[in-house]
């Protein structure tokens, strides 16, 4: 049924149909109207057959969802940002347990500075701890993803996070269609666990490995996400047949035929560049994007089928790895090996700053004349930064970074001298 | 009840001993583990010390736990010394199902599996949780604290051998003063540990009126089960602190730890008692008292308090005076005329 809801409202809905067991909540922004959402559909009776814990950390949470996991019980929770690193002991624990844990994580900067706004940096922080990871581009899309995210996760054994734009998609209101029980019923199975803690057949699960069979252990969790590479396509084509609109999927191109210039990206920021794209083929470019929509596993060979024909790629991410560069453009170049082709990094939309269609523009543009470097900050703010370097070159003293360019940036609002500005006097 | 009426004839060696005690008990007064019928929820072959109380104080806890769930039990465990001498796989000791996630969210992990069960459909499986005084006061306490004010189905066990004994015996908030530690060795001024600092999680466990919690030790096995059966009869969080020797992190002999837990209790250092709903409401009374020294003499993590010739007895009588508060506190006394 259509109805004009908040992001988060359709998700905790989803969440409701797919009949979670126990959901465990702890508040973090942005995702906490998710929580909110299902453990009022629990307290209301809609969601029958369900326990709703509100716990003290989000370590705890994760961990609640481990042990309810490990008895064949349906477990969902949720979380961002700091959360997310919280939790990341329990994150792993649930990858190596092969616990089949849903968990949305609301994309959100990681401090310091703290920093409550959209980018990449949680999720990314741990895009390696055996989850499998889904990236949602719209609403709808994010409250498809977490029904297919049950499906994937219960039949491989294997947690899903699925990763959605924290307040451009969990606090935006748009029409969506949330589907019916029934519907949801046809689709996702009860769940079958491959392994429970059963009294009547009593074994020990979380025993220490040495190195005997460390390395097979962690093979086997490889497999299961190359595994993942076959079953994400097929059961999004299921979502498809059975509600009659796409989702999920290892990655979706829009207009990439004859692209000479392709640009990646996750989540919601590819509304955004389709629009770009368009913009730019209506002035003669030929120009195209990727959606990536399962960043683990990576799908390096369906990307290099896309990309490989094009003369330059560009990755737009939320994220930074500090001393390297783009987390994205490596994953990229690793399904581009053996090809010639640049593949660039635009660092963009870090904690929270818009990406504007003018910025994205301007950039294809500059790749496309090939004077775009490496890697490139979207809408990098030069003068504040030249100052602080020169500020940090005069004076040993120079004090916290975060603050000097707040200040550096609000010159009205400064209200006393700063320290080492006041030694000099 | 007399050796003549006694269930079982007692032999001349036994008599005057405490090992006694068993053979005149009628058959329901046996412990668990005096039944043919346990249940061995921690069976042998495991990679425990000699000495090892907290093999001891589990197999006893757990054997009572299952006797009380009716065979219908399991069990989350901590990282520690008990996760690791009991499963170097494919060999486990573990006769009821077993799980371990990480050292600090033993009693998260329990709470979901209680949950879990319950929806489920089975409700009659009882969850018993499980670490060492690390896992217990020091990583694991928020989310053992979280389960407690929740009131989460669960019976926590802490084996409390007052140190991180599995990574090389270093100082938890668990250990006592004055105790030698790799982390409070004993030097410079004030050698071991420090005074004032640390926790008693039973207090603690109290003070979230949780409907159940109790202090036990190995040197008292009988009591141990009477209050593990207690718990059982109750639902929430019940929260039972074992006190368990530790001879390598403790420099004591392999044979002597039932004797310093026994002293341990004797000198008022350990209190043992029970709590219901946020109030004691039974304490284990002292029949031999015994000055702290014989107690820690025992032990090289407090040698330091005893060179020849360099007594340190402002720190005994330190020590001496946590005992005596504790007597105090939780009325250990024998009354007058008692024998």
């Amino acid at each position: 049924m259509l109805r004009q809801i908040e992001g988060s409202q359709g998700i905790a809905e989803a969440v409701a149909l797919c009949r979670p067991q126990v959901v465990c909540a702890y508040p973090i922004t942005p995702q906490t109207h998710i929580v909110e959402g299902v453990g009022a559909l629990v307290k209301s009776g809609d969601l029958e057959n369900c326990e709703f814990i509100n716990v003290e950390s989000e370590f705890a949470a994760l961990s609640v969802a481990i042990g309810a996991s490990a008895v064949g019980a349906r477990s969902y929770t949720a979380t961002a940002s700091q959360g997310l690193l919280f939790m990341a002991e329990a994150v792993y624990n649930a990858a190596g347990l092969g616990l089949p844990i849903v968990m949305t994580v609301g994309n959100r900067a990681i401090g310091a500075p703290i920093n409550i706004w959209n980018d990449h940096s949680d999720s990314m922080a741990l895009k390696d701890a055996g989850w499998i990871q889904l990236y949602a581009e719209t609403n709808q899309e994010a409250a498809d993803l977490h029904i297919q995210a049950f499906r994937l996760a219960e039949e491989l054994s294997c947690p899903v996070m699925v990763c959605v734009d924290g307040f451009i998609l969990t606090h935006a209101y748009e029409r969506l269609d949330i589907p019916t029980q029934a519907e949801v019923d046809a689709y996702l199975p009860p769940f079958d666990p491959v392994q429970q803690l059963d009294t009547d057949n009593p074994y020990s699960i979380g025993a220490m490995v040495g190195p005997e069979a460390f390395t097979e252990v962690r093979y086997l969790a490889h497999q299961k996400q190359i595994d993942a590479l076959e079953v994400i396509p097929r059961i999004a084509a299921e979502f498809e047949a059975s509600f009659g609109r796409v989702a999920g999927g290892l990655l979706r191109p829009y207009r990439c035929e004859d692209a000479e210039t392709i640009v990646v990206a996750l989540g919601s920021v590819n509304g955004t560049i389709k629009d770009v794209v368009d913009a730019e083929r209506a002035e003669g470019a030929r120009i195209g994007s990727v959606t990536i929509g399962a960043f683990r596993p990576f799908p390096l060979a369906e990307l290099h089928d896309v990309l490989a024909g094009a003369k330059r790629i560009i990755c737009v991410e939320k994220a930074l790895a500090p001393g390297l560069g783009g987390i994205l453009a490596s994953n990229v170049r690793m399904a581009l090996r053996g090809e010639a082709q640049p593949v660039l990094t635009v660092i963009a939309g870090l904690g929270g700053r818009p990406i504007t269609r003018a910025s994205l523009a301007d950039v294809f543009r500059r790749a496309e004349r090939e004077a775009l470097d490496d890697v490139t900050f979207l809408d990098l703010n030069r003068e504040v930064v030249g100052a602080q370097i020169a500020r940090a070159a005069g004076t040993r003293g120079s004090g916290p970074i975060a603050e000097n360019l707040l200040r550096a940036l609000n010159p009205g609002l400064v209200h006393r001298v700063p320290p080492n500005e006041d030694a000099k006097q | 009840m007399t050796e003549d009426t006694a269930p079982q004839k007692i032999k001349f060696y036994q008599t005057g001993t405490h090992t006694v005690g068993n053979r005149l008990m009628d058959e329901d007064g046996r412990t668990v583990q005096a039944s043919m019928g346990r249940s061995n929820a921690i069976t042998s072959g495991h990679r425990a010390c000699q000495g090892c109380g907290e093999a001891l104080g589990a197999r006893y806890a757990l054997d009572a736990a299952m006797r009380a769930a009716g065979g219908k039990l399991m069990a989350v465990n901590a990282t520690g010394c008990l996760e690791v001498f009991t499963t170097p796989y494919p060999e486990t000791s573990w006769q009821i199902p077993w799980l371990h996630s990480l050292f600090g969210n033993a009693p998260a992990v329990a709470t979901g599996v209680a949950a879990g069960l319950r929806m489920r459909g089975k409700p009659e499986v009882r969850v018993v949780a499980q670490g060492g005084d690390g896992g217990t006061t020091d990583i694991g306490f928020g989310c053992l604290s979280g389960m407690f004010e929740r009131n989460d189905d669960v019976l926590y066990v802490c084996y409390d051998n007052e140190a991180y004994m599995n990574t090389g015996v270093q100082r938890s908030s668990a250990t006592p003063p004055a105790a030698r530690t790799a982390t409070t060795p004993a030097l410079g001024d004030a050698p071991g540990n420090v005074f004032g600092t640390g926790k008693f999680m039973p207090k603690i466990a109290m003070a979230h009126n949780i409907p159940y919690v109790a202090t036990a030790s190995v040197a008292h096995l009988h009591d141990l089960e009477a209050k593990v059966a207690r718990a059982m009869e109750f639902r929430g969080s019940r929260y039972i602190h074992i006190f368990v020797p530790c001879p390598l992190g403790w420099g004591s002999a392999s044979e002597a730890t039932i004797r310093i837990a026994r002293l341990a209790v004797e000198s008022g250092l350990f209190p043992l008692f029970e709590a219901e709903h946020g109030e004691v409401v039974a304490s284990g009374k002292i029949r031999n008292r015994v000055p702290v020294d014989e107690y820690l003499r025992l032990q090289r993590r407090f040698a330091h308090l005893f060179r020849k010739g360099a007594e340190d007895r402002d720190t005994i009588a330190a020590i001496q005076r946590m005992a005596d508060a504790n007597i105090a506190r939780y009325g250990l006394e024998l009354p007058e005329g008692t024998i």
